[in-house]
């Protein structure tokens, strides 16, 4: 059993249980850092409106952030509703 | 002027009173003036660890409501004259003593003492607000452990919430040999996750124990691990630099062997 286990530990089937603590720590920790500072959301939903603004036109109302987790990832995913692209671009940036 | 230090954790049973004893008692032995307040009203558990249970007349809350002077609930320790502990309230309400009230009363010890070095309770309560409310530096103590460090990590971000900036870490209960079969987090991971600075590391040790049934802490305990951890923690808060112990070879065939050998 001893001898499995180290097997498959070496070829990486199955993390040792540190590494399965750590791994969820990890992600466990996006969250409640998350939820502690709801501030920290807003300040980069602000941010992100900034940003964006200046290359289209953006519907801020309609704007969301979220941190989605699936397995072993946590994403932030945005969702920005477009309303219209800025035409010159380049040409304000020179 | 003193200065003022708090042990938390927010998790209970990690180490934060063993601590307390410890680098008290720890920094009493190297001649500095210091007192340990114990602000855990209603489950107070200094007074036992340190051995001092049997002289306590007042406590913190009788200080607070002016039932006795503040030097009166001092109790001296039997090993050090220049060590102290102010008791908390073992039958009282939890909320009997505010973070104003603490402020005074740790105002009115500062001057007194090189360490004042507050045992805060578990959790996030007015305890924790009260022990943390006239601290100048904090010092979070986990264990390697999976529940231990999520609740150190939020400690940490209500300690910078409160403006208590740099807390340092000690990791409790270490278990070398459990660590090298990958079966605990180590000191990088630990250190990676919560990314503050570490102030000591403290293996699992049957010395803390019995030094606690004893009622004398490990830290004068020359051959006890714990012991040497804490002596070692303890000259690191009065500034020294000294290196990590090697807690990866304590249960190595080499050290086993140089023990043998009566080799340290
Ligand atoms: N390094 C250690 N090795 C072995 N036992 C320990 C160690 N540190 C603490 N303990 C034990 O763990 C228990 C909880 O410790 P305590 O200091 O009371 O925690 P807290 O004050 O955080 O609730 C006690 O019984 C104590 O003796
Ligand atoms: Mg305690």
């Amino acid at each position: 059993m001893a001898m499995f286990d180290f097997i498959s530990r070496m070829f990486g089937k199955e993390s040792s249980s540190k590494n399965v603590a750590t791994e969820r720590l990890r992600l466990v920790l996006v969250h409640d850092r998350a939820n502690v500072s709801p501030e920290m959301l807003n300040a980069l939903k602000e941010d992100l409106i900034r940003v964006i603004s200046e290359y289209m036109d953006i519907d801020q109302a309609g704007l969301e952030v979220a941190l989605n987790q699936e397995d072993n990832t946590v994403a932030l995913v945005a969702n920005i509703p477009v309303l219209r692209m800025k035409r010159n671009y380049a040409s304000n940036a020179s | 002027m003193g200065e003022v230090i708090v042990i938390t954790s927010g998790k209970g049973g990690v180490g934060k009173t063993t601590t307390t004893a410890n680098i008290s008692t720890g920094l009493a032995a190297l001649n500095y003036k210091v007192v340990m307040i114990d602000t855990d009203i209603g489950l107070r558990n200094l007074d036992v660890v340190m051995g001092l249970e049997n002289r306590i007349v007042y406590d913190i809350v009788d200080v607070v409501q002016g039932n006795c002077r503040l030097k009166q609930a001092l109790i001296k320790d039997k090993r050090f004259e220049n060590l102290f502990l102010l008791p908390a309230a073992q039958t009282k309400d939890k909320n009997s003593v505010n973070t104003d009230q603490m402020k005074e009363l740790v105002g009115n010890l500062k001057p007194e003492f090189d360490y004042i070095v507050i045992d805060c309770p578990a959790g996030i309560e007015q305890g924790f607000k009260n022990a943390i409310a006239a601290a100048e530096r904090a010092i979070v103590v986990t264990n390697p452990e999976i529940s231990a460090v999520r609740d150190a990590d939020r400690i940490i971000g209500l300690l910078e919430a409160a403006e208590l900036h740099d807390p340092m870490l000690i990791i409790n209960r270490l278990r070398p040999a459990m660590v090298k079969k990958g079966d605990m987090m180590n000191i990088v991971d630990v250190e990676d996750i919560l990314a503050i600075k570490i102030l000591g590391v403290v293996p699992e040790d049957e010395a803390i124990v019995i030094s606690t049934n004893r009622g004398e802490p490990a830290v004068l305990e020359q051959t006890s691990k714990a012991g040497q951890a804490y002596r070692n923690i303890v000259k690191r808060i009065t500034g020294e630099d000294v290196a990590l112990m090697n807690l990866e070879e304590a249960d190595g065939l080499v050290s086993k062997l140089k023990k043998l050998m009566g080799i340290k």
